[in-house]
């Protein structure tokens, strides 16, 4: 057991050395893969702040209850209390006709001409601020319908319907991302792959003299299975630096933004899970192309 | 050692190279296989070592049966057989060092031990103090002695041999027929192919004389 981790232990500093003896064409791949994995991590790390900027403006969903013109104050009174016991809505505000006609008169600067309107047109309008339990838009939008089947109900209506386009925008996003990044992965395997069919035919000679003398099949394709997980390695190394790089430099331009509208909102950067996770990503990806390749290119009878 | 019974090999091109072939080389023998080019010399070398399958009969190498061996078996077949090529086949970027070691770090032998048998490989073949250089320094004589080196270091009780001496001139080619000689006597069983008959009347052992893969003669053999 011991020989056996000391000999993957050697394998592994010889692959550093064979890696380390052709630095141009090692640069250049790990430079692709880097490019290659930089790319949907980004989108995955613009995609999850961008799910966090909606979730925060979902806390804020409200629907509006525009009430029957017709009914007394004390039936709207009745319907607020009867809103607020409910447990899933968290807060009910009324603003009642009257004050809504007074806002209206001191904002539209119509004042004399609604004056000489025989009663108020305006509706009372209770808005319901509804619990995490509508996190979900279809959950919204039934709650929404019950509203408008109520009695004193003239219309309910949700006001941020584009929350919910948005939502739509951002699963579409979501998707495009997922088959990006298949596509991309399948542009590591064939990089790392090539490589490896470049390193197999230039040790050719050496892979042949071992295969004569006994070399099992395992102990020929190790260190090309090594090459081809150090690559993926550096490669997600590169990615990582690259995928930082670019968020610093779009942090800034973003917080400017957000200070318009107002948001304390931050990029949130890469996490060092994510960061693992895509060092894992880059070895996976690497070990199955190394093994593909030597699948495919070792098998070839030997002839000397 | 070897039992060949009614063995051929056809090619997928059509050629026969072999046609029935039976013949027997008991341990601790040692033999040549002489005829032409293209007599079928190079191809039942091949069959011994695997690197290709006979279409039809059966061979036998140190007790086990080539024509039931897996794909998975064949590289520890292959460890108990030395084989020497005519162009050495040796590692142009490897130290005389590593070139020999390679069958041992193939088997996972230990740093300690290997070293100790690479020196011991290379003084049997006269090369002692020459581990650090490189063989494209050395003459094609002391290239082919490294090869018999790496050939021997794991102890196989089979040597083969193809054309070993075909680069080399009578004085060297003597030098090198003398290794093999030697390695018999230690107990090792040989089978050199050769075109040049000199060496047969000098060390008078049996030939296996192959034309147009038929096997025409085979003198001597006990």
């Amino acid at each position: 057991m011991g020989t056996y981790f000391l000999r993957h232990v050697q394998v592994l500093i010889a692959s550093v050395g064979q890696l380390s003896r052709t630095p141009g064409s090692t640069l250049m791949s790990v430079g692709v893969i880097g490019i290659t994995l930089a790319l949907p991590s980004l989108l995955y790390l613009l995609l999850m702040n961008a799910e966090r900027v909606s979730s925060a403006w979902h806390a804020g969903t409200h629907i509006s209850l525009f009430l029957d013109t017709a009914i007394e104050a004390k039936q709207s009174e009745s319907l607020l209390a009867q809103l607020q016991a409910r447990e899933d809505i968290e807060q009910v505000r009324m603003i009642s006709a009257d004050r809504a006609l007074r806002e209206f008169k001191e904002l539209s600067g119509f004042g004399e001409a609604l004056d000489a309107l025989p009663s108020n047109p305006l509706p009372t309008l209770l808005i319901v601020t509804p619990d995490h339990r509508y996190e979900n838009p279809a959950a919204l939008q039934e709650l929404v319908s019950e509203f408008s089947k109520l009695q004193d109900v003239e219309l309910a209506q949700l006001d941020m319907e584009w929350v919910q386009r948005f939502h739509v925008i951002l699963q579409l996003a979501r998707r495009v991302t997922l088959v990006l990044s298949i596509l991309l992965a399948l542009a590591v395997l064939l990089i790392v792959s090539n490589t490896i069919r470049l390193a197999i035919s230039n040790h050719h000679e050496e892979i042949e003299i071992v295969q004569l003398f006994g070399g099992t099949d395992r102990f020929i394709q190790r260190p090309f299975v090594y090459n081809g997980m150090l690559q993926g390695f550096f490669g997600a190394g590169t990615a990582i630096l690259l995928v930082l790089t670019c968020l610093h430099v779009l942090r800034s331009p973003i917080r400017e933004l957000a200070d318009l509208y107002g948001s304390a909102f931050q990029v949130a950067g890469m996490t060092v899970g994510e960061g693992l996770a895509l060092l894992a990503i880059g070895i996976g990806l690497g070990w199955l192309a190394s093994h593909l390749s030597v699948r495919r290119h070792l098998h070839r009878p030997i002839a000397p | 050692m070897i039992r060949f019974s009614q063995v051929s090999k056809r090619y997928p091109n059509g050629h026969e190279a072999l046609k029935r072939i039976s013949f027997t080389l008991e341990r601790e023998q040692m033999a040549f296989l002489v005829g032409h080019s293209g007599a079928g010399k190079s191809t039942l070398l091949r069959l011994i070592t695997l690197i290709e399958r006979c279409t039809r009969g059966q061979i036998i190498v140190n007790d086990k049966n080539l024509t039931k061996l897996s794909r998975r078996q064949i590289p520890f077949f292959r460890r108990e057989v030395g084989v020497i090529f005519q162009d050495h086949k040796l590692l142009r970027d490897r130290t005389v060092f590593d070139n020999v070691a390679l069958p041992l770090v193939v088997a996972g032998v230990r740093h300690r031990e290997l070293g100790r048998r690479v020196r011991a490989a290379l003084d049997k073949v006269g090369l002692l103090g020459k581990e650090k250089l490189y063989p494209v320094t050395l003459s094609g004589g002391e290239q082919q002695r490294v090869g018999i080196a790496r050939a021997v270091v794991n102890r196989p009780p089979l040597l083969l041999a193809d054309e070993p001496t075909g680069n080399l001139d009578a004085d060297l080619s003597d030098e090198i027929m003398d290794l093999f000689y030697q390695f018999n006597q230690y107990g090792v069983t040989v089978l050199i192919a050769t075109h040049d008959r000199r060496h047969i009347q000098r060390l008078h052992r049996p030939v296996i004389e192959l034309r147009n893969g038929e096997i025409t003669a085979a003198e001597g053999q006990s």
